[in-house]
């Protein structure tokens, strides 16, 4: 047994945060919050350089060939500076699909462009302000056009191709839905920029009236696949989550360490220093549900399932909280505008959602288990 | 990062498994080793006779040096031990202070001629110990304790009274932290022994728990005397030696005993509410989910720990974590528990509740979980200030020599 990153893996930390913190302090995070730009195409093109969109892509298809912890290391750093690119859309989801669900040929059309960064995919599965289920799910695919509206998709205005979960049988149940990969730029697609709490990430509400939709994996495999990849991307996130709620946590202590009331540094006081302590305790257990979850990703171990459930719901806990906490522990600073605690508490609810909430993710984690046992 | 066990933690895993599968007790003989259990003399005399026979094939306890009838393992082999033997639920509860804590003191700070005369059969549980740190007027603030110890020729004279001395009433061995000078400030005038609990002028009182069990105790001193040769540090130098001890004792601790997520969701799979059995009911879905999680998180922390102190690093203040979310987790499992149960649920009767009641006998023990070994408090302060680096609490205490310190009512 060996539960730590290696040296190599440390060594690309290393770089990837020094990079970062040259190149995406939070005012670089702000400008996207106040400006017209919805995100960093800078930061965005460093990050392209430097190989990062194809960390896991094997090199048969113009990847650098690692593997999923090295992505977890870069999420981690990610997620600490709360990078305003499109990251997660593009590698967690839509690389991670096409990975698991590619034919030959859709790999090699793919791959090689989203590991150099030519193209940016997205995932598209959410249709407003509910749980997507097999009896909810109204995009539809019919001759191979898809017809539907998709909202949020994150990074919907910048992404290039979306992987799109629609309906191919009038049945609910959970064969009654496919994917598709829908080029984002062709004929059918119109999109419009939606406000959602994080202004820093990008999203939109896109329509598609007949856009040529072309089949990713089997038909009816929709659910059951796009439930593999939110494990992956669940993994993924997690730790970004976990670097979001340590900067959260750093910024709580360090704002208390300084901060004076009654003669005395914040800190000195119980109530704050608990307080800190719960988000340590509460980052902890959301890091080593990550870690169990990255060894599960890499290693490809059959408990992907219930590891990935477990690293989504402590870490965005575990952000949560310490993003919420943060705030609290700044007072009414921790309320304007002007401080950068607001930034940590939009982006940690984001994550909490973006693929299921936490209530979601702790019915399946159940039902997995049910599962487990009864096998 | 690699969760699997390498070729020889694979082969470690097999000896010890076959060890265990040939030698330990059946579930209902290791129920009888606990220490809650009515008759304690004979739970006693069998945990004796399975700690001697584990130590008679070195599986006692492995991290200790081979010379003391330990196996020098790694942190990792030890691990993959408790794994083992959990799944045979033997209780250890008996020699935890004694292994956990006074073992490591005494390598530490003792001669090696007392190392070689304490040390193997406190391993082989003939002799079991105590910890007497605690008193009435000092707990987590234990550098406020009042028992004296006087200079008298070649020995020590000891006078007062500890308290909560878990297995006082069985042990053969204590170590002990007293004051030797009330004129200097608190944590400067404490000097450390460790003693004969046989010896003339110790009297133990058992206190009975909320559980109504007894496994802690008062234990009074009436000019005891104890050979100079048993201090262990220097004299004034008691609070270095007791820190030392508690840095073991957050190790030492493990997960909270009783019912976990395994149990609950058991529970709720057997339990039929008015809309089907409990566990198709969400909010009861939701709450497993949490305490799986945590528990699960708890398990890789340690994982985490283990490859660090395989990598040389020392034990850290990390570990504090275990037990502050285990015995929180515990009491709030066993009174969910308690609740699937409904009005049934207060049935303490092992014959009739469901688990043989471990539900409601964790609802009475786990309290004394949130105290025992550092309260959930003092373990935040131990996380804020040692692990976050914030500043101590505010010691009014600190410069005042120690006779000038006021004093509440206790
Ligand atoms: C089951 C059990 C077994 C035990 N076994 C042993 C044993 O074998 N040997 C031994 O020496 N002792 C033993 N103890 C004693 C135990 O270590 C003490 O009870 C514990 O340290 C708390 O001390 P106290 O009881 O004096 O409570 P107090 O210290 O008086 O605490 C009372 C309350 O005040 C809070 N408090 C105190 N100081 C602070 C602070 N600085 N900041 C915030 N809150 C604070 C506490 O958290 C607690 O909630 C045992 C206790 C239990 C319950």
């Amino acid at each position: 047994m060996n539960f730590a990153f290696s040296d190599d893996q440390n060594m690309l930390r290393d770089q990837a945060a020094k990079f970062l913190a040259a190149r995406c302090p939070t005012s670089a995070v702000r400008k996207i919050l106040e400006g017209e730009a919805t995100w960093d195409k800078a930061l965005w093109d460093g990050i392209v350089e430097l190989g990062w969109t194809g960390v896991a892509i094997p090199e048969a298809y113009g990847g650098l060939g690692l593997g999923h912890l090295e992505l977890c290391v870069l999420a981690e750093e990610l997620g600490r500076v709360l990078a305003p690119v499109p990251f997660s859309s593009s590698v967690y989801l839509a690389t991670e699909a096409l990975l698991l669900a590619g034919s030959e040929a859709q790999k090699q059309a793919w791959l090689p462009k989203l590991a150099a960064g030519e193209v940016i995919g997205t995932f598209a599965v959410a249709e407003g302000a509910h749980q997507p289920t097999s009896r909810s799910l109204a995009a539809k695919v019919e001759n191979g056009r898809l017809d539907g509206v998709k909202l949020p998709v994150p990074d919907g205005l910048i992404a290039d191709f979306a992987v799109v979960m629609a309906r191919t049988s009038t049945d609910a149940g959970a064969r009654s839905a496919s994917l598709f990969i829908v080029d984002l730029n062709g004929p059918g697609v119109t999109r419009e920029a939606v406000k959602t709490i994080d202004p820093t990430r990008n999203h939109a509400t896109i329509t598609f009236k007949g856009a040529p939709a072309e089949a990713l994996g089997g038909t009816g495999e929709g659910w059951a696949l796009s439930e593999a990849v939110f494990d992956r991307a669940a993994v993924l996130l997690s730790f970004e989550q976990v670097g979001g709620a340590q900067t959260a946590l750093d910024m709580a202590r360090e704002y208390a360490m300084g901060r004076y009331a009654f003669g005395r540094p914040i800190a000195t006081f119980q109530a704050i220093k608990h307080k800190l302590a719960d988000m340590f305790v509460a980052l902890e257990l959301g890091r080593s549900n990550a870690y169990y979850g990255a060894w599960a990703l890499a290693s490809g171990s059959a408990d992907l399932p219930v590891a990935a459930a477990g690293a989504r719901i402590a870490a965005s806990e575990a952000f949560y909280l310490a993003a919420k906490e943060n705030i609290q522990t700044h007072g009414g600073n921790g309320y304007t505008w002007a401080y950068d605690c607001h930034l940590f508490y939009r982006r940690s609810k984001l994550l909490a959602l973006t693929i299921g909430s936490a209530p979601h993710w702790k019915e399946l984690l159940i039902s997995r288990l049910e599962a487990r046992n009864a096998a | 990062m690699d969760f699997e066990d390498t070729p020889e933690e694979a082969a470690f895993r097999a000896e010890a498994r076959a060890w265990l599968e040939a030698n330990a007790p059946s579930p209902e003989d290791a129920r009888k080793m606990g220490r809650e259990t009515t008759n304690e003399a004979e739970s006693l005399k069998r945990a004796k006779a399975w700690q001697a026979k584990k130590a008679d094939s070195n599986w006692a306890c492995l991290h200790w040096p081979k010379e003391f009838g330990g196996r020098g393992a790694t942190p990792i082999q030890r691990v993959i031990w408790e794994q083992e033997e959990s799944r045979f639920a033997v209780p250890r509860g008996f020699f935890e202070i004694g292994l956990g804590m006074c073992g490591p003191t005494m390598m530490n700070w003792s001669t090696d001629a007392q190392k070689q005369r304490y040390l193997p059969k406190m391993l082989r549980g003939e002799e079991i110990w105590c910890q007497l740190f605690s008193e009435p007027s000092a707990g987590s603030d234990v550098a406020g304790l009042r028992t004296r110890c006087e200079r008298d020729g070649d020995d020590w004279i000891i006078n007062g009274q500890k308290v909560w001395t878990s297995g006082a009433h069985y042990s053969d061995f204590g170590i002990i932290v007293t004051r030797s000078d009330p004129t200097v400030p608190k944590h400067k005038g404490l000097t450390f022994f460790f003693i004969d609990m046989k010896s003339p002028g110790v009297e133990v009182r058992p206190i009975k728990q909320i559980s109504g069990t007894s496994n802690f105790n008062e234990v009074y001193f009436t000019d005891v005397r104890v050979p100079d040769s048993q201090r262990l540090g220097k004299i004034g130098q008691g609070w270095e030696v007791s820190v030392s001890v508690l840095m073991n004792e957050r190790l030492a601790v493990g997960d909270a005993p009783g019912p976990g997520f395994d149990e609950a969701f058991a529970l709720a799979r057997e339990v039929e509410l008015e809309s089907g059995p409990a566990i198709r009911d969400s909010n009861v879905r939701q709450k497993l989910a949490d305490w799986y999680v945590q528990s699960r998180g708890l398990k890789y922390t340690k994982f985490r720990t283990i490859t660090a102190l395989s990598r040389g690093a020392v034990p850290g203040p990390e570990a504090s974590i275990t037990k502050l979310v285990s015995a929180t987790n515990l009491q709030n499992i066993a009174s969910f528990g308690m609740d699937l149960q409904d009005m049934g649920g207060s049935i303490l009767d092992p014959e009739v509740a469901p688990a043989n009641a471990i539900f409601q006998q964790a609802l009475l023990y786990s309290p004394g979980l949130r105290i025992a070994g550092g309260t959930d408090e003092i373990l935040r302060n131990i996380i804020s200030e040692r692990v976050l680096g914030m500043p101590g609490d505010i010691r009014v205490d600190k410069d005042v020599p120690y006779n000038k310190l006021p004093t509440g009512k206790a």
